[in-house]
């Protein structure tokens, strides 16, 4: 099923602020299997240079992804969630983020596209924090697999 | 930023510790709930299964956390990773079977660019298969 071309360049309002805690940053450290103590130490942060925790590079998707739901999730937009498979993903980072951070994202849709029967829909989060610092930038592509019937692809354009 | 490695002590092709993580089903549920991400491709087999998947297949971002961690203890820092992407080529499949998966990643330096930042390029395999493409990451070094 072909996706409505017209949300492509579509940017939503900024989302309510997220606040980072150095517990969801541990949480998600363990998840991941890192041990590092710049996740969960604030003197370790200190010794690098930062006035609390940092998160692991990829922390942001726990932002970004909550923030593509506005697209993701719409109904009207109708993508399947359960054919959704990662594409690629991209951070940019300004500096990274830290506990105490309250960060705001700002979505845009930048590309729609079909291919050998995907639907593929890439995203551009904006994160920066109320004051208007910018943060980092989170790039995902999702593609929403063919439907049964036609063969699984074996890799995603 | 401070960053153990120093730019001038690398070269293009310097290679960074290779690492292998296992990946089994408990760790896509710790990731789902720390993640937020509770897409059941990663956790429910018959639905991986009736959407044409192998078995259920792990989150592309636990990979990517994972296969990231060897430029994070490489550098010692990881606020020294400015950009990192990479293309999900293949899924990583998780069997229910008491092992479940290995990625295996190596790292090598592909290019040194200005404000002493390298670009590192990565590679991860699980099942003999490349899992991930354009795996690159722009680090930061002393």
């Amino acid at each position: 099923m072909a996706l409505d071309q017209s949300y492509i360049g579509r940017t939503y309002a900024p989302s309510e602020p997220y606040e980072v805690g150095r517990e969801k940053i541990r949480e998600f450290a363990d998840a991941i299997g890192d041990d590092n103590p710049a996740y969960r130490d604030p003197d370790a942060a200190k010794a690098l240079g930062y006035d609390d925790v940092i998160a692991p590079p990829t922390f942001a998707i726990v932002l970004s992804a909550r923030v593509a739901t506005q697209v993701i999730h719409d109904p009207e937009f109708g993508l399947d969630y359960s054919r959704v498979v990662h594409g690629e993903q991209r951070f940019v980072h300004r500096r990274p983020v830290r506990a105490g951070d309250r960060l705001i994202g700002v979505l845009t849709v930048d590309n729609i596209r079909a291919a050998a029967g995907n639907d593929i829909v890439s995203t551009r989060v904006e994160l920066s924090t109320e004051a208007g610092e910018p943060v980092a930038t989170a790039y995902s592509t999702l593609v929403a697999r063919a439907p049964a019937g036609t063969p699984a692809p074996q890799s995603t354009p | 930023m401070t960053a153990t490695v120093n730019y001038d002590d690398v070269e293009v092709g310097t290679e960074l510790p290779a690492a292998s993580f296992a990946v089994q089903r408990v760790n896509l549920v710790r990731y789902a709930g720390a993640s937020g991400d509770f897409n059941v491709i990663h956790w429910n087999q018959r639905v991986a299964e009736s959407v044409g998947l192998p078995d259920v297949i792990a989150h592309g971002m636990l990979t990517m956390a994972e296969v990231g961690r060897v430029v994070t203890d490489w550098t010692g820092d990881p606020g020294s990773v400015l950009e990192y992407g990479v293309r999900f080529t293949r899924p990583v499949v998780v069997p229910d079977d008491g092992a479940g998966a290995m990625i295996e990643v190596t790292a090598t330096v592909g290019a040194k660019l200005d404000d002493r930042r390298v670009r590192v390029d990565l590679t991860a395999t699980s099942a003999g298969a490349k899992v991930l493409s354009m795996a690159r990451a722009v680090v930061q070094l002393a």
